[in-house]
């Protein structure tokens, strides 16, 4: 299913590659020992490196490093032994070194792909270019004082990863897919919390258009775009831009652009003339990074299960490719979903989960993260189905107080005496009750009219409360109405 | 005798001897700063309440029983190293107001060896120049003069001028200096004194005001080589602090010093014989290598083939690492901030205001050979003749253990003297560059006097973390020079 958009002179194509800034998790910045955490009272999580004193020296955090290579790891990426940090010099007052330390010649991380689902049910291959590590720069506020600007450093130093990939998408819906996946491995990796609302996570969006058959054409980058939703939309106004510019005749500068959400259009931020030189040269603070290929062997041998592998996992578990897929979404509803699972019927546990429980969440407005039932008691519940305690019927009841009392199954099932009967004899006395009071209806059913089977079973089990086991009753039934 | 004219290891001695008390030592210093310091320009910051209290500490700490190696010492801090809580100019305007909070650990590693600290000395700005000319606190003058000239003042060199002039006037005991393409052992040959620039990485950069960072390295000056064995012992050390910071041990640099040069092979590099350079250099220099072989030394000699270069590329790679090393002095922070009228202005008027006419030259050529277009023939250039620089001493080393040649290619020069063309001045490095460019030991031993009376040094070179030899060779030329020659500004005099 190719993707095109209608102009005056016929369908355009995009091209659309993404360079996305990743935050590394981690407690410390990159080249210093000050935290990271978000939302900390400005300029309160800064060193004397991170504020460009004189006389500091950058060192590198081992474990920004080994984040970094477990990224590369899980986007299938040739994990380079020797890279180097370069500095790109420019000067601003959110920049305390007058360069960022960047990677620029010799990434730590190569080519690499990750696969995309979309909505049709088809994948594709994204080629991923590189990703390098490199500090943030601090953050500038420009509307706390109505002449001044005010300066937090406490980003300033925080360690990113900078992936881009290959000019490989061509729709908006393929480049939401390709973020939304690039942020499910991250999160599954625990390399990168994903959190676009909190800065964590931010695209730079290259699009250019072109007619089918023809080579690239000049690109544009949209700069800093914080949420998936906003980079789909960010690509076809772009897109739409450009074709209008190329349609009239123009042609399309190479150029920065930025992102309106409100209105909707991306306007220009700097031509290329007015590109800075940031004059790379390699950082002389810091020698080669050099990485032993057993320390790698070792975080590749110690890599969480991955969204594709865990996906086809549940597939050879007996479920569907849909529910394979909506339980891997998140890290947190996989693992909730094993926990349920563990040692119990797969399918059954995806249903409740997909089901049930993802009902209940959206009622409750709770999260995956903090459901409304705990996992060990949903599996717990899924014990008494399997043990026929529990009728289908009465376990549905059972989950509703379950949410309400934050019980466990058992425990309501002995406060409600809600334990099903499979006592024969009681359900056949029963059974005789109401075949004795509906008589014209055994008659009529006798005569032929069998779908009043179903209205025997339902007054059982309605005079049982429901706590009747149905496939008894059914059996019971059916030799009564012999 | 008075105090200030004990060597580094003889007031040891003295004080271990309990002949006589640091507070008493370092009064006599402050005394002797108090004397001469208005005409010398050595100490850009005197800290003499300081001082003594360390100077009381250290004679408790010593009556205790717990004194260190360097207890009690008064010595002089290069006003480029960070000192905790007292101000650090790097010879410049632009922090002339700068008082860091934190402390190199070079001066750190002194400190905990039990030194006092006298204060801070002048500098050329930001460690850029060879004269001591360009520091923003005014020049340093050199205590020596010429014999048959005293009236004109002559420079101490640079960039470390403060430093070798303080030690030669006996203003203080030794003192930290810094050395990137010469700043150490040309000051310390202008002045009469020993100084050594150790292999890159022995002493932590961490916390010293960067000039040029893959060339910037500490190191001591002093009277004696021994002496400056004596303090590099304390200054060196692995410091996970500095990412460029080797993790090998510290020898004892001191007990090297003694070793003689018997077997020695002593490398004398024919590309080091420069057209213009003055007869008695090239004689001391003879002289020099007749003394090691007297003491059973063999000279060779050896070839350096790159060394033509040595110059244009250092004066390639250093202003590039500068252009971007001092891009944090921006007003905003720290230091001086002039008024503007928004950020860019801000950002040219307060370097303007800061920056001096040496400093905003190399930042102007850093900023040019690495620009779009020019990275290539300049920048990668000069790091493939630097990595060939390093590959001529590797083959030379397999061959001797050691290099001597002239340190200067010159006397001290009066102050008004090559100030004109900033090409003449930067000739002084010719013969030092070289060791910075393959991060190698240098090091500068007063040996003789010119026709003017003023002293002259020969420069010892060796391999990477071997200053053990290069100390022996040092110590050897010293003990054959017996250079007993004083400056005539001097304490005591």
């Amino acid at each position: 299913m190719s993707f095109t958009i209608e102009g005056a002179t016929g369908p355009w194509e995009i091209v659309c590659g993404l360079e996305v800034h990743a935050q590394v998790t981690s407690n410390a910045k990159l080249f210093s020992g000050a935290a990271t955490a978000f939302g900390a009272a400005p300029n309160s999580q800064v060193s004397f490196v991170d504020a460009g004193f004189p006389g500091m020296l950058p060192v590198i955090n081992r474990e920004c490093v080994a984040q970094a290579v477990r990224t590369g790891l899980g986007l299938k990426a040739q994990i380079n032994l020797w890279s180097r940090f370069d500095r790109k010099n420019y000067f601003y007052a959110d920049l305390p070194q007058g360069y960022q330390i960047s990677q620029y010649a010799h990434p730590i991380v190569g080519t690499g792909a990750i696969e995309i689902e979309l909505a049709d049910g088809s994948t594709k291959t994204i080629g991923i270019t590189r990703l390098h590590l490199e500090q943030d720069a601090g953050k500038s506020l420009h509307d706390q004082h109505p002449t001044k600007s005010f300066i937090d450093l406490n980003r300033s130093g925080v360690a990113l990863m900078e992936i881009v990939s290959e000019p490989d998408m061509r729709s908006p819906e393929e480049a939401g897919a390709y973020l939304t996946k690039l942020r499910q491995i991250l999160r599954y990796l625990g390399t990168c919390d994903g959190n676009m609302d909190e800065g964590s996570m931010r695209a730079d969006v290259n699009v250019s258009v072109r007619k089918a058959g023809e080579a690239y054409r000049t690109r544009c980058e949209v700069k800093n775009v914080n949420s998936i939703r906003f980079v789909m939309q960010a690509v076809e106004a772009e897109a739409r831009r450009q074709i209008e510019v190329w349609e009239s005749g123009g042609s399309v500068d190479q150029e920065t652009r930025l992102f309106d959400t409100g209105r909707g259009v991306t306007r220009s931020m700097r031509s290329k003339e007015d590109a800075h030189d940031y004059r790379y040269f390699p950082d002389p603070d810091l020698p080669p990074l050099v990485l032993e290929a057993e320390w790698v062997e070792g975080l590749k041998a110690t890599l969480p299960e991955l969204p594709d592998a865990r996906r086809a996992r549940y597939v050879a578990m007996g479920l569907s490719p849909y529910d394979a897929h909506v339980l891997t979404l998140e890290k947190e509803t996989a693992a909730y979903f094993e926990t349920v699972a563990q040692g119990r019927d797969a399918k059954v546990a995806a249903n409740w989960v997909t089901g049930d429980l993802f009902a209940a969440i959206n009622r409750t407005k709770t999260s995956i993260a903090e459901p409304p039932v705990p996992a060990e008691h949903l599996g717990a519940l899924l014990d008494l189905l399997a043990n026929k305690t529990l009728s289908g019927t009465l376990a549905k009841t059972v989950f509703e107080a379950m949410i309400e009392t934050g019980k466990s199954p058992g425990a309501i099932v002995q406060e409600r005496g809600l334990r099903q009967v499979t006592d024969t004899g009681a359900i056949e006395r029963m059974v005789d009750q109401v075949l004795e009071a509906n008589a014209d209806k055994v008659a009529e059913y006798r005569a032929g009219k069998e779908k009043l089977f179903g209205f025997f079973v339902g007054q059982v089990m309605k005079a049982m409360q429901g706590k009747g086991n149905p496939a008894l009753v059914n059996e019971v039934v059916k030799k009564k109405l012999g | 005798m008075h105090p200030t004219d004990f060597t580094l290891r003889g007031a040891i001695e003295a004080l271990n001897e309990g002949l006589l008390t640091s507070v008493e030592l370092t009064q006599a210093h402050l005394d002797a700063i108090t004397a001469l310091n208005p005409r010398l320009n050595a100490y850009v910051t005197v800290t003499a309440e300081q001082a003594l209290a360390q100077a009381k500490a250290s004679d408790a700490r010593r009556a205790a029983g717990v004194a260190g190696p360097l207890e009690g010492v008064p010595l002089a801090i290069k006003d480029l190293f960070c000192t905790a809580g007292v101000r650090t100019t790097a010879g410049s305007r632009i922090l002339d107001n700068f008082i860091p909070p934190y402390e190199s650990t070079v001066s750190g590693n002194l400190l905990r060896d039990g030194a006092v600290f006298l204060g801070k000395v002048n500098l050329d700005e930001f460690a850029m120049g060879s004269s001591n000319t360009t520091s923003a606190f005014g020049p340093v003058e050199n205590p020596w003069s010429r014999a048959n000239d005293p009236d004109t003042r002559l420079v101490p060199g640079g960039s470390s001028g403060g430093s070798a002039a303080a030690v030669a006037a006996r203003l203080a005991l030794g003192a930290t200096a810094t050395d990137t393409g010469g700043s150490i052992r040309q000051p310390a040959a202008f002045c009469g004194i020993a100084g050594i620039k150790p292999t890159y990485g022995r002493c932590s950069r961490f916390g010293i005001v960067a000039f040029a960072s893959s060339l910037d390295q500490a190191g001591p000056v002093a009277r004696t080589v021994e002496d400056c064995a004596i303090l590099l012992r304390s200054m060196a050390g692995f410091d996970p602090k500095d990412s460029t910071s080797a993790d090998v041990p510290v020898p004892d640099f001191a007990a090297a010093c003694a070793r003689g040069v018997k077997g020695l092979r002593i490398g004398v590099p024919k590309e080091y014989r420069l057209e213009g350079t003055p007869p008695e250099i090239e004689a001391l220099w003879e002289q020099g290598l007749a003394w090691l072989r007297e003491q059973g030394a063999e000279t060779v000699e050896i070839s350096l083939p790159h060394t033509k270069y040595a110059l244009p590329t250092y004066y390639i790679v250093a202003p590039a690492e500068a252009s971007s090393n001092l891009a944090r002095y921006d007003g905003v922070r720290f230091g001086r901030r002039e008024k503007g009228a928004d950020l860019k202005d801000l950002y040219e008027r307060t370097r303007a205001a800061g920056f001096g006419a040496e400093v905003r030259r190399r930042i102007m050529i850093g900023t040019y050979v690495l620009s779009a277009g020019y990275y290539d023939a300049y920048y990668l250039k000069a790091q493939k003749i630097r990595a060939l620089i390093k590959r001529d001493f590797d083959q030379a080393f397999a061959n001797v253990d050691a290099i001597v040649t002239p340190a200067t290619p010159s006397a001290a020069f009066g102050m008004d003297e090559k100030q004109d063309d900033p090409v003449t001045m930067y000739l002084n490095d010719v013969f030092t560059v070289t060791a910075n460019l393959a991060g190698l030991p240098g090091l500068s031993v007063p040996s003789g006097l010119d026709a003017q009376g003023l002293p002259l040094g020969l420069q010892v070179i060796g391999r990477a973390f071997d200053e053990e030899t290069v100390f022996a060779v040092g110590n050897a030329i010293e003990q054959a020079a017996d250079f007993t020659a004083l400056p005539r500004l001097r304490a005591g005099a």
